[in-house]
């Protein structure tokens, strides 16, 4: 059951839907110098649970840290972030 | 690299999608033999898998995901098998497509300028545009950029400003403005919509179910330019029970009921006498006969109250559709072609439906969206709806503040409400409660327990007599003793 859901999931690309903004998951090495970019810990940033439809779509594990660039209407184009995170429920 | 690395992405994309447009018609037969498969691989496992936690699902999802992979060992073929379905898909995460070279090259120079700071996309792109079209402009633009960046940097939100404060007036003050105008409905075609502080206040409060769920159904190319296939998919959508194509009839001396479709509306409705049959046979307890043009159904047991739950069960029974959309309206829209407009939502399920735009189609449940969607989908339909509510009563709310409201109602990675008391779910300090309501027993409860207070909001502040950690009084003035240390 559970598995030929996320099949469906899979061929429906949900990153294609226009409102959904493009995610990428951040390799090791982008996730320290953007940490050290901006003096941050993980945990200071928003989250996104490893539930959510996207970050299983593009295979984010809790820990990790997604890129997100959004379609901004004040700036085009706006690059945010959100901490990968196990869902308690 | 990031950026680089999306590109590369995209063009793999790309280039799987080609192989698959060749392959499609040849191995047509071959995937609907290995779907069949796949179902009946997939079919034995169910029992086991569902009593397990969603947890222990995404688990087992992914270890399987790793399993395939390695088990097919032709990684493309699975790759494709995924794609497959894909119709058409629309151009990938939206790069500035094809720019004229003298625009690139502006903007290399641009890049070079600015070394490492930062100036929006759309102040680069203004400031490209009216540089192309000005010869004189293109020497000055080291100038060009040091101003903007100067305007920028002042125009800035300053580090510890309220912004929450002054989002919540800058919505509100408008806000009341709206109280006293609308209380009622209006909305596309015949289908009633909340609208103005009601809707306003739904969705902050992230209700999960909104009083009036609609539905803004796309369809593709070849559905939304015909009308007899836009009708096609409206049945499909479109819930309909029994009640309302056939008579049922219930024969009390015999203790058996009848079914007499209305074959007008059967024809209508594109489904055959055999199809209804079949549904109803699905019943448990009782045996359905199909006649020319009627359904005898006798009772396994036949007895006077069974007949009547029976009955009971019939008049509900759903024969097409999807469950949640109680009515339909077809329109055709000038440029886009026939769209459809449903009253009640369930987005999880048309966007599986064939001829469905599922890249397009919205629905105004926003615990929907996010539940389908992801998160950020969540955030920008929560954006939009509330721009909408408002600028449909004449409100200009700035969008940043609406967009404020969203990221703290998303920040978590589920949509939050924002209430009277602040954002759900988020702990509150002791003295703030104190400070709010029954000061006493709050008190003593944090006593008992041995709370601890991080005075970290405006009220705690004030109560124990210091600065409020805002604006002003979020900074301190460090002095700067030699280059050496930082």
């Amino acid at each position: 059951m559970v598995k030929t859901k996320t099949i469906e999931k899979k061929q429906l690309d949900i990153l294609q839907h226009k409102l959904v903004p493009f995610h990428v998951i951040l390799s090791e090495k982008e996730r320290n110098e953007f940490l050290e970019n901006y003096k941050i810990t993980p945990d200071q940033l928003p989250k996104i649970l490893h539930t959510d439809p996207v970050a299983i779509y593009i295979d984010a594990q809790p820990g990790q840290i997604v890129k997100i660039i959004r379609k901004s209407h004040t700036a085009k184009e706006a690059v945010a972030y959100r901490l990968v995170v196990e869902s308690n429920e | 690299m990031a950026k680089k690395q999306t590109k590369k992405q995209v063009k793999n994309k790309t280039k799987i999608k080609k192989i698959i447009l060749k392959d499609t018609t040849a191995k047509k037969t071959v995937k609907k033999e290995k779907k069949t498969k796949k179902q009946t691989k997939i079919s034995p496992k169910k029992s086991p898998q569902k009593k397990t936690s969603p947890k222990e699902k995404i688990e087992k999802i992914r270890k399987k995901k790793k399993a395939e992979v390695k088990t097919t060992k032709k990684p493309k073929q699975k790759e494709k098998k995924l794609v497959v379905k894909r119709e058409t898909p629309p151009p990938k995460h939206p790069k500035p497509i094809e720019e004229s070279p003298e625009h690139k090259k502006i903007r290399s120079e641009i890049n070079k300028i600015l070394d490492g700071r930062f100036l929006p996309l759309a102040i680069l792109d203004d400031i490209i545009s009216k540089v192309s079209e000005e010869q004189k402009l293109q020497s000055k633009l080291k100038v060009i950029i040091s101003k903007s960046l100067a305007e920028y940097d002042k125009n800035a939100v300053d580090p510890s400003e309220a912004c929450g404060i002054v989002g919540a007036q800058s919505i509100g003050e408008p806000g009341t403005q709206m109280t006293m105008r609308t209380f009622h409905y209006a909305g596309v075609a015949e289908i009633n919509v909340t609208l103005g502080l009601p809707r306003l206040i739904e969705i902050v409060d992230a209700r999960s179910i909104p009083s009036t769920p609609m539905m803004n159904i796309y369809l593709r190319d070849e559905f939304r330019l015909n009308s007899d296939l836009a009708k096609e998919v409206a049945n499909q959508i479109e819930i309909t029970r029994l009640n309302s194509i056939a008579d049922i009839e219930t024969d009390l001396t015999n203790l058996v009921i009848y079914v007499k479709p209305n074959m007008k509306t059967l024809k209508n409705k594109n489904i055959s006498i055999k199809e209804v049959g079949e549904i109803i046979k699905k019943i448990r307890g009782i045996d359905a006969k199909i006649d020319k043009d009627s359904i005898k159904i006798s009772l396994d047991d036949p007895s006077y109250k069974k007949l009547l739950d029976v009955n009971e069960t019939l008049k509900d029974l759903k024969v097409k559709g999807i469950d949640g959309i109680k009515r339909i309206i077809i329109r055709n829209e000038p440029k886009e072609g026939y769209v459809i407009y449903s009253e009640g939502s369930n987005l999880e399920k048309v966007l599986q439906v064939e001829g469905v735009d599922p890249y397009r189609t919205t629905t105004n449940d926003i615990q929907a969206v996010g539940r389908t969607l992801g998160i950020e989908a969540a955030r920008n339909m929560i954006i939009q709806e509330a721009h909408n509510t408002l600028s449909e009563q004449g409100l200009n709310v700035d969008l940043r503040h609406i967009m404020l409201v969203s990221d703290v109602m998303t920040a978590d990675g589920t949509i939050r409400a924002i209430g009277r008391h602040g954002v759900s779910k988020e702990k509150e300090s002791v003295l703030s409660r104190a400070a709010f309501e029954i000061t006493v027993s709050h008190l003593l409860q944090a006593a008992r327990r041995g709370e601890t207070d991080k005075l970290g909001g405006v009220a705690e502040n004030i109560i124990v007599g210091q600065p409020v950690n805002l604006g002003t009084g979020a900074v301190e003035l460090v002095m700067k003793r030699s280059k050496k240390k930082e």
